[in-house]
């Protein structure tokens, strides 16, 4: 399991971490409220401007878009039966309504055009530096710390559950609708979870001998060139037009 | 000068009134002693090295260590700094995507500058012999790399003493030797806790045996 996919040296990854997370918050936010068609549609050409200028392998980019759009297909599909307007489709009953799957359609097209951002401004990036720049951003420490930590722990309980998973099933274990299953299961989330409390309280000990006293250090800082003056100027001028379009 | 660095005076701890763990320890460590623990799994080794730098406190006696008794955090936050401990296990040690950042994690604690912190990794990991591992990704390392590592991260602290947990466990007979050559080559005094006999005997000045939650000097 890989989120972060931090070193290819393309133009994106090279720009300062601070300015990518804070054009990746404000273009999420206006594409967020954008209604206007056109708004998304320039909005949709600059992230996959992004993906060109990342050098991101169009393979992983689909996989990571796959399991959104799993779940964007449930609303597609619901979502224009409770939306009152001009008929669209009818099946057995069911209508589905030309407004409803307007409305529908443009929360896919938000959805995965959020997603492709994210993908290349934020997980371009060591997790250690999108750490340091949500907190140059004024994110609290603890919030980040939080998320550092989870990012370097999650790969370690999945091979943890994966192992519990595997002596279960060397004792025949086989999951069914039934007390034991549930039973069992129970055991595994309760053991996993007081494993994590022991490791966390390892971890922490470790840490404290080594003079941990409540801040993370980054070995590399950052620098703000003229390359990041120009992407922050582009990002801006980006969110502004979309703005605009939208409030014309 | 030949004043203990550490030393504890009747050292009780349990962690429930009904078994006590240690019962009544008396330990002290010179400069450049190196001292062997020995004793059975589950016997209060890994809880003595952790009463020595403040991770837990004894229910009674006192800690004392350069210069002072210690008894709150903000006392032993020194004693931690001068006094290494490197754990039993590497994977509670290492918590940093890349080695050269876990190696760097303990001095930039200490203040110094990215570029400083970066160069004393640098020199650390030639010592243990992990030198071209500085970018590898730490949780892909083998056992006895990261061990290497663990041990790394600690002696990038300068400490005036190191204690060692287990430092052989789990670790195939190469590596074993690795980390013996590492530990003779080091001049500094010791705390080995080990239930390999041999491998301790060889490296250290005495050794003392702990059963029953108390400490047996050997001869």
């Amino acid at each position: 399991m890989i989120i972060f996919e931090a070193t290819n040296g393309s133009l994106i990854h090279r720009i300062d971490p601070r300015v990518r997370v804070a054009a990746a918050c404000a273009f999420a936010a206006v594409v967020c409220l954008s209604h206007r068609l056109v708004a998304l549609e320039i909005a949709l050409a600059a992230a996959l401007g992004l993906v060109v200028l990342g050098r991101l392998s169009i393979v992983s980019i689909l996989g990571r878009i796959k399991a959104l759009n799993l779940f964007i297909l449930v609303i597609v599909l619901l979502l224009p039966l409770f939306i009152p307007g001009e008929p669209a489709i009818r099946i057995s009953g069911l209508t589905w309504t030309r407004e409803g799957l307007h409305r529908a359609g443009l929360i896919a097209l938000r959805a995965n055009i959020i997603m492709l951002a994210m993908i290349c401004l934020l997980a371009t990036m060591e997790p250690a530096h999108l750490g340091f720049a949500l907190r140059k951003l004024g994110v609290p420490e603890k919030l980040t710390h939080v998320l550092l930590f989870m990012i370097r722990y999650v790969e370690l309980f999945h091979q943890e559950y994966h192992r519990l998973r595997d002596a279960l099933r060397l004792r025949a274990f086989r999951p069914a609708c039934n007390r034991h299953t549930f039973r069992t299961f129970g055991y595994i989330v309760g053991l996993l979870l007081v494993r994590s409390m022991d490791r966390a309280q390892r971890v922490l000990d470790a840490m404290k001998c080594r003079g941990f006293h409540g801040r993370l250090y980054v070995l590399a800082p950052f620098r703000f060139t003229p390359a990041d003056a120009a992407f922050a100027l582009l990002a801006a001028g980006l969110v502004i037009l979309l703005s605009w379009i939208q409030l014309r | 000068m030949n004043e203990p660095l550490i030393q504890l005076r009747g050292v009780q701890f349990s962690y429930s009134p009904e078994a006590p763990v240690l019962d009544g320890v008396d330990l002290s460590l010179r400069p450049w002693e190196r001292i062997g623990l020995i004793g059975p799994i589950g016997c209060g080794k890994t809880t003595l090295l952790h009463l020595v730098v403040g991770l837990l406190a004894p229910t009674a006696g006192t800690v004392w260590a350069f210069g002072k008794t210690r008894t709150g955090e903000s006392d032993f936050r020194e004693v931690r700094l001068r006094a290494g401990l490197v754990f039993q296990y590497a994977d509670d040690q290492l918590f940093c995507p890349t080695v050269i950042e876990d190696v760097a994690f303990g001095p930039l604690n200490l203040g110094k500058t990215a570029d400083e912190a970066r160069s004393i990794a640098h020199e650390t990991l030639q010592l243990v012999g992990m030198g071209g591992f500085e970018e590898r990704i730490t949780y892909r390392l083998s056992g006895g790399q990261k061990r290497l590592v663990s041990l790394a991260t600690v002696l990038a602290m300068h400490p005036d003493v190191l204690l060692l947990d287990e430092p052989t466990s789990a670790l195939d007979a190469e590596s074993k030797t690795r980390v013996g050559d590492i530990l003779r080559r080091l001049n500094l005094a010791m705390i080995i806790v080990s239930h390999e006999h041999d491998f301790v005997r060889d490296l250290t000045t005495r050794i003392v045996n702990m059963n029953g939650g108390r400490l047996i000097e050997e001869s």
